[in-house]
Protein backbone atom coordinates (compact mmCIF):
# COMPACT_ATOMS: atom_id res chain seq x y z
CA UNK A 1 0.00 0.00 0.00
CA UNK A 2 1.82 3.06 -1.27
CA UNK A 3 -0.06 6.04 0.11
CA UNK A 4 0.42 9.75 -0.25
CA UNK A 5 3.42 11.16 1.64
CA UNK A 6 2.43 13.56 4.44
CA UNK A 7 6.02 14.41 5.35
CA UNK A 8 8.82 14.59 2.81
CA UNK A 9 12.30 15.45 4.01
CA UNK A 10 15.01 15.51 1.39
CA UNK A 11 18.73 16.16 1.62
CA UNK A 12 18.53 17.79 5.02
CA UNK A 13 21.71 19.32 6.45
CA UNK A 14 22.06 20.85 9.88
CA UNK A 15 25.15 21.71 11.88
CA UNK A 16 25.92 23.54 15.12
CA UNK A 17 29.20 25.38 14.74
CA UNK A 18 31.68 22.77 13.63
CA UNK A 19 29.49 19.81 14.58
CA UNK A 20 27.59 18.41 11.62
CA UNK A 21 24.54 16.75 13.10
CA UNK A 22 22.54 15.94 9.97
CA UNK A 23 24.25 15.28 6.67
CA UNK A 24 21.97 14.47 3.75
CA UNK A 25 19.08 13.02 5.73
CA UNK A 26 16.00 11.79 3.86
CA UNK A 27 12.66 10.61 5.18
CA UNK A 28 9.13 10.14 3.90
CA UNK A 29 6.15 9.52 6.13
CA UNK A 30 3.15 8.06 4.32
CA UNK A 31 -0.44 8.55 5.24
CA UNK A 32 -1.69 6.19 7.92
CA UNK A 33 1.61 4.51 8.75
CA UNK A 34 3.65 4.22 11.93
CA UNK A 35 7.20 5.06 11.04
CA UNK A 36 9.83 4.47 13.69
CA UNK A 37 13.08 6.40 13.60
CA UNK A 38 15.90 4.91 15.63
CA UNK A 39 19.28 6.40 16.31
CA UNK A 40 21.85 6.63 19.05
CA UNK A 41 21.61 9.30 21.71
CA UNK A 42 22.94 12.53 20.28
CA UNK A 43 22.56 11.38 16.69
CA UNK A 44 20.27 14.30 15.92
CA UNK A 45 16.77 12.84 16.15
CA UNK A 46 15.36 15.67 18.22
CA UNK A 47 17.14 18.19 16.02
CA UNK A 48 15.54 16.59 12.95
CA UNK A 49 12.00 16.86 14.28
CA UNK A 50 12.58 20.39 15.53
CA UNK A 51 13.52 21.30 11.98
CA UNK A 52 10.41 19.49 10.84
CA UNK A 53 8.03 21.70 12.82
CA UNK A 54 9.98 24.86 12.18
CA UNK A 55 11.47 25.25 15.65
CA UNK A 56 14.95 25.22 14.14
CA UNK A 57 16.14 26.48 10.80
CA UNK A 58 17.76 24.02 8.44
CA UNK A 59 21.06 24.74 6.75
CA UNK A 60 20.18 23.04 3.50
CA UNK A 61 17.53 20.73 2.10
CA UNK A 62 13.78 20.80 1.87
CA UNK A 63 11.00 19.79 4.24
CA UNK A 64 7.45 19.39 3.02
CA UNK A 65 4.62 18.78 5.45
CA UNK A 66 1.22 17.96 3.96
CA UNK A 67 2.56 19.18 0.63
CA UNK A 68 3.75 22.55 1.94
CA UNK A 69 7.38 23.60 2.02
CA UNK A 70 7.77 24.81 5.60
CA UNK A 71 10.67 27.17 4.88
CA UNK A 72 8.45 29.14 2.51
CA UNK A 73 5.54 29.63 4.90
CA UNK A 74 4.70 32.86 6.66
CA UNK A 75 4.34 32.75 10.45
CA UNK A 76 0.54 32.52 10.41
CA UNK A 77 0.59 29.83 7.72
CA UNK A 78 3.13 27.90 9.75
CA UNK A 79 0.94 28.20 12.85
CA UNK A 80 -1.99 26.98 10.79
CA UNK A 81 -0.01 23.98 9.55
CA UNK A 82 1.09 23.19 13.11
CA UNK A 83 -2.51 22.55 14.10
CA UNK A 84 -2.28 19.44 11.91
CA UNK A 85 0.80 18.20 13.76
CA UNK A 86 0.67 16.79 17.26
CA UNK A 87 3.98 16.88 19.08
CA UNK A 88 4.87 14.81 22.12
CA UNK A 89 8.03 16.22 23.63
CA UNK A 90 10.80 14.09 25.05
CA UNK A 91 10.32 15.47 28.57
CA UNK A 92 6.53 15.88 28.30
CA UNK A 93 6.90 19.68 28.42
CA UNK A 94 3.70 20.31 30.35
CA UNK A 95 3.27 23.94 31.39
CA UNK A 96 4.06 23.62 35.05
CA UNK A 97 2.35 26.80 36.15
CA UNK A 98 -0.98 25.62 34.72
CA UNK A 99 -3.39 22.89 35.76
CA UNK A 100 -4.00 19.86 33.58
CA UNK A 101 -7.18 21.47 32.31
CA UNK A 102 -5.38 24.67 31.34
CA UNK A 103 -2.63 22.66 29.69
CA UNK A 104 -5.17 20.93 27.49
CA UNK A 105 -7.12 24.10 26.77
CA UNK A 106 -4.00 25.92 25.71
CA UNK A 107 -3.82 24.65 22.11
CA UNK A 108 -7.61 24.97 21.80
CA UNK A 109 -7.65 28.60 22.87
CA UNK A 110 -5.13 29.63 20.32
CA UNK A 111 -6.57 27.83 17.37
CA UNK A 112 -10.26 27.39 17.31
CA UNK A 113 -13.05 29.58 18.47
CA UNK A 114 -14.91 26.91 20.34
CA UNK A 115 -17.66 27.59 22.80
CA UNK A 116 -16.88 26.89 26.43
CA UNK A 117 -19.05 23.80 26.36
CA UNK A 118 -17.25 22.37 23.36
CA UNK A 119 -13.87 23.11 24.92
CA UNK A 120 -14.93 21.35 28.09
CA UNK A 121 -16.11 18.34 26.08
CA UNK A 122 -12.87 18.18 24.12
CA UNK A 123 -10.82 18.31 27.31
CA UNK A 124 -12.91 15.53 28.85
CA UNK A 125 -12.58 13.40 25.73
CA UNK A 126 -8.83 13.94 25.61
CA UNK A 127 -8.44 12.90 29.25
CA UNK A 128 -10.70 9.87 28.79
CA UNK A 129 -8.57 8.81 25.85
CA UNK A 130 -5.57 8.48 28.14
CA UNK A 131 -7.57 7.13 31.07
CA UNK A 132 -6.92 10.03 33.46
CA UNK A 133 -10.23 11.88 33.83
CA UNK A 134 -9.64 12.59 37.53
CA UNK A 135 -6.48 14.61 37.07
CA UNK A 136 -8.22 17.56 35.47
CA UNK A 137 -7.65 20.02 38.31
CA UNK A 138 -4.20 18.85 39.37
CA UNK A 139 -0.92 20.57 38.64
CA UNK A 140 1.66 18.70 36.53
CA UNK A 141 4.02 18.52 39.52
CA UNK A 142 1.42 16.41 41.34
CA UNK A 143 1.52 13.71 38.66
CA UNK A 144 3.96 10.83 38.20
CA UNK A 145 6.24 10.78 35.17
CA UNK A 146 4.04 8.25 33.40
CA UNK A 147 0.90 10.28 34.06
CA UNK A 148 2.62 13.42 32.83
CA UNK A 149 3.55 11.63 29.63
CA UNK A 150 -0.05 10.57 29.14
CA UNK A 151 -1.36 14.08 29.75
CA UNK A 152 1.21 15.39 27.29
CA UNK A 153 -0.03 12.81 24.82
CA UNK A 154 -3.61 13.93 25.26
CA UNK A 155 -2.54 17.54 24.82
CA UNK A 156 -0.76 16.65 21.58
CA UNK A 157 -3.93 14.99 20.34
CA UNK A 158 -6.49 17.54 21.35
CA UNK A 159 -6.64 19.28 18.00
CA UNK A 160 -7.09 15.92 16.23
CA UNK A 161 -3.91 16.32 14.21
CA UNK A 162 -3.29 14.45 10.97
CA UNK A 163 0.31 13.75 11.94
CA UNK A 164 1.71 12.94 15.36
CA UNK A 165 5.37 13.14 16.20
CA UNK A 166 6.51 11.27 19.29
CA UNK A 167 9.95 12.13 20.66
CA UNK A 168 10.95 9.11 22.74
CA UNK A 169 7.51 8.43 24.19
CA UNK A 170 8.70 5.66 26.51
CA UNK A 171 12.07 6.97 27.71
CA UNK A 172 12.40 7.28 31.47
CA UNK A 173 9.37 5.11 32.19
CA UNK A 174 9.29 1.62 33.70
CA UNK A 175 8.54 -1.24 31.27
CA UNK A 176 4.92 -1.59 32.36
CA UNK A 177 4.10 2.09 32.05
CA UNK A 178 5.99 2.14 28.77
CA UNK A 179 3.79 -0.65 27.49
CA UNK A 180 0.69 1.29 28.54
CA UNK A 181 1.86 4.30 26.59
CA UNK A 182 2.51 2.13 23.54
CA UNK A 183 -0.97 0.65 23.77
CA UNK A 184 -2.44 4.13 24.06
CA UNK A 185 -0.53 5.24 20.99
CA UNK A 186 -1.87 2.27 19.05
CA UNK A 187 -5.44 2.91 20.15
CA UNK A 188 -5.20 6.52 19.16
CA UNK A 189 -3.78 5.52 15.81
CA UNK A 190 -6.78 3.25 15.24
CA UNK A 191 -9.34 5.71 16.53
CA UNK A 192 -8.21 8.79 14.62
CA UNK A 193 -6.31 7.22 11.70
CA UNK A 194 -3.29 9.45 12.16
CA UNK A 195 0.13 9.14 10.60
CA UNK A 196 2.83 8.79 13.21
CA UNK A 197 6.53 9.43 13.32
CA UNK A 198 7.93 7.75 16.40
CA UNK A 199 11.40 8.36 17.70
CA UNK A 200 12.68 5.76 20.08
CA UNK A 201 15.63 3.78 21.43
CA UNK A 202 13.26 1.17 22.69
CA UNK A 203 13.49 -2.00 20.57
CA UNK A 204 10.32 -3.47 22.09
CA UNK A 205 8.40 -0.33 21.33
CA UNK A 206 9.68 -0.37 17.76
CA UNK A 207 8.75 -4.02 17.30
CA UNK A 208 5.19 -3.54 18.47
CA UNK A 209 4.33 -0.29 16.83
CA UNK A 210 6.26 0.08 13.61
CA UNK A 211 5.05 -0.57 10.08
CA UNK A 212 8.37 0.63 8.78
CA UNK A 213 11.66 1.80 10.30
CA UNK A 214 14.46 4.16 9.44
CA UNK A 215 17.83 4.09 11.18
CA UNK A 216 19.62 7.39 11.67
CA UNK A 217 23.38 6.93 11.65
CA UNK A 218 26.16 9.44 10.97
CA UNK A 219 23.57 12.06 10.13
CA UNK A 220 22.08 9.99 7.30
CA UNK A 221 19.08 7.74 6.86
CA UNK A 222 21.40 4.76 7.02
CA UNK A 223 18.89 1.95 6.52
CA UNK A 224 15.18 1.51 5.94
CA UNK A 225 12.80 -1.42 6.11
CA UNK A 226 10.39 -3.36 8.25
CA UNK A 227 11.37 -4.32 11.78
CA UNK A 228 11.91 -7.95 10.79
CA UNK A 229 14.02 -7.11 7.75
CA UNK A 230 16.29 -4.82 9.71
CA UNK A 231 16.53 -7.17 12.69
CA UNK A 232 17.77 -9.92 10.37
CA UNK A 233 20.39 -7.74 8.70
CA UNK A 234 24.04 -8.85 8.67
CA UNK A 235 25.41 -5.31 8.71
CA UNK A 236 27.16 -4.95 12.09
CA UNK A 237 26.14 -1.29 12.32
CA UNK A 238 22.48 -2.25 11.99
CA UNK A 239 22.85 -5.24 14.29
CA UNK A 240 24.08 -2.92 17.03
CA UNK A 241 20.60 -1.36 17.24
CA UNK A 242 18.87 -4.64 18.00
CA UNK A 243 21.15 -6.08 20.65
CA UNK B 1 4.88 38.26 42.30
CA UNK B 2 3.04 41.16 43.88
CA UNK B 3 2.22 40.50 47.50
CA UNK B 4 5.48 38.92 48.60
CA UNK B 5 7.35 41.83 47.05
CA UNK B 6 5.03 44.17 48.91
CA UNK B 7 6.01 42.71 52.27
CA UNK B 8 9.69 42.75 51.35
CA UNK B 9 9.52 46.34 50.16
CA UNK B 10 7.59 47.47 53.24
CA UNK B 11 10.01 45.89 55.68
CA UNK B 12 13.02 47.25 53.82
CA UNK B 13 11.48 50.69 53.53
CA UNK B 14 10.59 50.81 57.20
CA UNK B 15 14.07 49.82 58.37
CA UNK B 16 15.60 52.23 55.90
CA UNK B 17 13.56 55.06 57.40
CA UNK B 18 14.46 54.09 60.97
CA UNK B 19 18.17 53.68 60.38
CA UNK B 20 18.56 56.69 58.18
CA UNK B 21 16.90 58.96 60.73
CA UNK B 22 18.84 57.51 63.67
CA UNK B 23 22.13 57.96 61.84
CA UNK B 24 21.42 61.52 60.75
CA UNK B 25 20.20 62.73 64.12
CA UNK B 26 23.52 63.32 65.90
CA UNK B 27 24.98 65.22 62.98
CA UNK B 28 21.95 67.43 62.58
CA UNK B 29 21.88 68.03 66.32
CA UNK B 30 25.47 69.24 66.23
CA UNK B 31 24.39 71.95 63.86
CA UNK B 32 21.19 72.59 65.75
CA UNK B 33 19.24 71.61 62.68
CA UNK B 34 17.12 68.70 63.84
CA UNK B 35 14.02 70.54 62.70
CA UNK B 36 15.21 70.02 59.16
CA UNK B 37 14.97 66.29 59.59
CA UNK B 38 11.61 65.71 57.88
CA UNK B 39 12.52 67.70 54.79
CA UNK B 40 16.01 66.23 54.54
CA UNK B 41 14.86 62.66 54.95
CA UNK B 42 11.90 62.97 52.63
CA UNK B 43 13.86 64.56 49.83
CA UNK B 44 16.70 62.10 49.95
CA UNK B 45 14.41 59.09 50.21
CA UNK B 46 11.94 60.12 47.56
CA UNK B 47 14.45 61.40 45.09
CA UNK B 48 17.15 58.82 45.32
CA UNK B 49 17.45 56.23 48.04
CA UNK B 50 13.92 54.87 47.87
CA UNK B 51 13.81 54.20 44.12
CA UNK B 52 17.31 52.71 43.99
CA UNK B 53 17.11 50.49 47.08
CA UNK B 54 13.66 49.22 46.23
CA UNK B 55 14.57 48.60 42.60
CA UNK B 56 17.59 46.61 43.77
CA UNK B 57 15.43 44.55 46.11
CA UNK B 58 13.02 43.90 43.26
CA UNK B 59 15.85 42.98 40.92
CA UNK B 60 16.73 40.29 43.43
CA UNK B 61 13.16 39.20 43.94
CA UNK B 62 11.31 39.73 40.64
CA UNK B 63 14.20 39.66 38.16
CA UNK B 64 15.58 36.42 39.48
CA UNK B 65 12.21 34.72 39.53
CA UNK B 66 11.45 35.77 35.96
CA UNK B 67 14.88 34.54 34.89
CA UNK B 68 14.46 31.21 36.64
CA UNK B 69 10.89 30.70 35.45
CA UNK B 70 11.53 31.40 31.79
CA UNK B 71 14.84 29.55 32.00
CA UNK B 72 13.22 26.39 33.27
CA UNK B 73 10.43 26.71 30.72
CA UNK B 74 13.10 26.94 28.07
CA UNK B 75 15.12 23.92 29.15
CA UNK B 76 12.06 21.71 29.68
CA UNK B 77 10.87 22.57 26.16
CA UNK B 78 7.73 24.32 27.41
CA UNK B 79 8.56 27.31 25.25
CA UNK B 80 8.96 25.05 22.22
CA UNK B 81 5.65 23.40 23.08
CA UNK B 82 3.93 26.79 23.09
CA UNK B 83 5.41 27.63 19.76
CA UNK B 84 4.27 24.40 18.10
CA UNK B 85 0.79 24.92 19.45
CA UNK B 86 0.66 28.17 17.56
CA UNK B 87 1.11 30.65 20.38
CA UNK B 88 3.81 33.23 20.11
CA UNK B 89 5.72 32.52 23.34
CA UNK B 90 7.38 35.89 23.12
CA UNK B 91 4.09 37.75 23.34
CA UNK B 92 2.57 35.33 25.81
CA UNK B 93 5.47 35.15 28.25
CA UNK B 94 7.86 38.02 27.68
CA UNK B 95 5.64 40.98 26.88
CA UNK B 96 3.29 40.28 29.79
CA UNK B 97 6.13 40.00 32.28
CA UNK B 98 7.90 43.14 31.16
CA UNK B 99 4.64 45.05 31.31
CA UNK B 100 3.88 43.74 34.78
CA UNK B 101 7.33 44.65 36.10
CA UNK B 102 7.16 48.11 34.51
CA UNK B 103 3.80 48.90 36.13
CA UNK B 104 4.55 47.23 39.42
CA UNK B 105 7.81 48.90 40.33
CA UNK B 106 6.57 52.51 40.57
CA UNK B 107 3.79 51.36 42.88
CA UNK B 108 6.18 49.39 45.07
CA UNK B 109 8.55 52.36 45.23
CA UNK B 110 5.80 54.74 46.28
CA UNK B 111 4.71 52.33 49.00
CA UNK B 112 8.32 51.77 50.10
CA UNK B 113 8.98 55.51 50.26
CA UNK B 114 5.88 56.05 52.32
CA UNK B 115 6.71 53.29 54.79
CA UNK B 116 10.24 54.65 55.10
CA UNK B 117 8.85 58.05 56.03
CA UNK B 118 6.62 56.43 58.64
CA UNK B 119 9.73 54.73 60.08
CA UNK B 120 11.50 58.04 60.19
CA UNK B 121 8.50 59.75 61.78
CA UNK B 122 8.44 57.15 64.52
CA UNK B 123 12.03 57.95 65.47
CA UNK B 124 11.38 61.67 65.42
CA UNK B 125 8.30 61.09 67.50
CA UNK B 126 10.07 59.07 70.17
CA UNK B 127 13.52 60.66 70.24
CA UNK B 128 12.49 64.19 69.51
CA UNK B 129 9.02 65.40 70.13
CA UNK B 130 7.70 65.89 66.69
CA UNK B 131 4.11 64.77 66.28
CA UNK B 132 3.21 62.67 63.25
CA UNK B 133 1.05 65.47 62.00
CA UNK B 134 3.84 68.00 62.19
CA UNK B 135 6.29 65.57 60.66
CA UNK B 136 4.16 64.86 57.62
CA UNK B 137 3.22 68.50 57.30
CA UNK B 138 6.87 69.30 56.94
CA UNK B 139 7.38 66.42 54.55
CA UNK B 140 4.71 67.66 52.19
CA UNK B 141 6.02 71.17 52.48
CA UNK B 142 9.50 70.05 51.53
CA UNK B 143 8.53 67.79 48.68
CA UNK B 144 7.78 69.44 45.42
CA UNK B 145 6.37 68.19 42.20
CA UNK B 146 9.85 68.45 40.76
CA UNK B 147 11.00 65.85 43.26
CA UNK B 148 8.18 63.43 42.64
CA UNK B 149 7.89 63.50 38.88
CA UNK B 150 11.41 62.55 37.82
CA UNK B 151 11.66 60.06 40.67
CA UNK B 152 8.50 58.31 39.53
CA UNK B 153 9.39 58.38 35.86
CA UNK B 154 12.70 56.72 36.48
CA UNK B 155 11.06 53.91 38.41
CA UNK B 156 9.14 52.94 35.28
CA UNK B 157 12.46 52.52 33.53
CA UNK B 158 13.82 50.55 36.48
CA UNK B 159 10.84 48.20 36.28
CA UNK B 160 11.22 47.84 32.55
CA UNK B 161 14.91 47.00 32.97
CA UNK B 162 14.17 44.38 35.63
CA UNK B 163 11.56 42.68 33.43
CA UNK B 164 13.59 42.93 30.24
CA UNK B 165 16.83 41.53 31.63
CA UNK B 166 15.04 38.75 33.54
CA UNK B 167 13.20 37.68 30.41
CA UNK B 168 16.22 37.97 28.18
CA UNK B 169 18.42 35.88 30.45
CA UNK B 170 15.71 33.28 31.00
CA UNK B 171 14.67 33.03 27.38
CA UNK B 172 18.25 32.50 26.26
CA UNK B 173 19.31 30.20 29.04
CA UNK B 174 21.50 27.24 28.17
CA UNK B 175 20.44 23.64 28.42
CA UNK B 176 20.26 21.89 31.75
CA UNK B 177 19.44 22.88 35.29
CA UNK B 178 22.79 24.65 35.65
CA UNK B 179 21.66 26.91 32.83
CA UNK B 180 18.58 27.94 34.79
CA UNK B 181 20.61 28.87 37.87
CA UNK B 182 22.98 30.85 35.76
CA UNK B 183 20.15 32.64 33.99
CA UNK B 184 18.53 33.79 37.20
CA UNK B 185 21.83 34.71 38.79
CA UNK B 186 23.09 36.75 35.89
CA UNK B 187 19.68 38.41 35.58
CA UNK B 188 20.15 39.83 39.09
CA UNK B 189 23.78 40.81 38.65
CA UNK B 190 23.26 42.46 35.30
CA UNK B 191 20.07 44.24 36.35
CA UNK B 192 21.68 45.64 39.48
CA UNK B 193 24.46 47.17 37.45
CA UNK B 194 22.05 48.44 34.85
CA UNK B 195 19.93 50.10 37.55
CA UNK B 196 22.84 52.24 38.68
CA UNK B 197 23.61 53.23 35.12
CA UNK B 198 19.97 54.14 34.51
CA UNK B 199 19.87 56.06 37.75
CA UNK B 200 22.91 58.04 36.75
CA UNK B 201 21.34 58.86 33.40
CA UNK B 202 18.09 59.87 35.09
CA UNK B 203 19.84 62.16 37.55
CA UNK B 204 21.89 63.64 34.76
CA UNK B 205 18.81 64.43 32.68
CA UNK B 206 16.89 65.80 35.66
CA UNK B 207 19.79 68.04 36.44
CA UNK B 208 19.78 69.50 32.93
CA UNK B 209 16.04 70.13 33.13
CA UNK B 210 15.88 71.83 36.49
CA UNK B 211 19.10 73.77 36.62
N1 LIG C 1 20.57 24.14 20.34
C1 LIG C 1 21.69 23.42 20.14
N2 LIG C 1 22.88 24.03 20.07
C2 LIG C 1 24.00 23.33 19.85
N3 LIG C 1 24.05 22.00 19.68
C3 LIG C 1 22.91 21.31 19.75
C4 LIG C 1 21.65 21.99 19.97
N4 LIG C 1 20.68 21.08 19.97
C5 LIG C 1 21.28 19.90 19.76
N5 LIG C 1 22.61 20.03 19.61
C6 LIG C 1 23.56 18.96 19.33
O1 LIG C 1 23.04 18.16 18.31
C7 LIG C 1 23.29 16.80 18.55
C8 LIG C 1 22.02 16.00 18.43
O2 LIG C 1 21.14 16.32 19.48
P1 LIG C 1 19.71 15.71 19.60
O3 LIG C 1 19.06 16.35 20.76
O4 LIG C 1 19.01 15.79 18.30
O5 LIG C 1 20.02 14.20 19.92
P2 LIG C 1 19.00 13.00 19.99
O6 LIG C 1 19.28 12.13 18.84
O7 LIG C 1 17.61 13.51 20.14
O8 LIG C 1 19.48 12.28 21.31
P3 LIG C 1 18.61 11.72 22.54
O9 LIG C 1 18.24 10.36 22.12
O10 LIG C 1 19.57 11.72 23.66
O11 LIG C 1 17.46 12.62 22.73
C9 LIG C 1 23.94 16.72 19.91
O12 LIG C 1 25.33 16.48 19.70
C10 LIG C 1 23.73 18.05 20.52
O13 LIG C 1 24.84 18.42 21.27
MG1 LIG D 1 16.20 13.63 21.62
Amino acid sequence: MENKAVIEISHLYKSFGTVDVLKDFNLNLFEGENLVLMGKSGSGKSVMIKCLVGLMEVDKGSIKVLGKDISKLKQNELDELRTDIGFLFQGSALYDSMTVRENLEFPLRRHSHNSEKKTEALVKEALDNVGLPDTIDLMPAELSGGMQRRIALSRALILKPKIIIYDEPTTGLDPITAKEIILLMMNIQKKYATSSLIITHDVDCARVISNRMILLLDGKDYAEGSFNDLAKSDDPKIKAFFK
Amino acid sequence: MGNKSLLLVSVTGFILGLVFTLQSRPTLMEFGAVSWMPSMISISIVREIGPVIIALICAGRIGSSIGAELGSMKVTEQIDAMEVSGTNPFKFLVVTRILAATCMLPILVIIGDFVALIGSAIIENTKGDVSFLLYFNQVFEALEFTDLLPATIKTFFFGFAIGLVGCFKGYNSKKGTAGVGKASNSAVVFTSMLLFVLDFIAVFITDIFYN
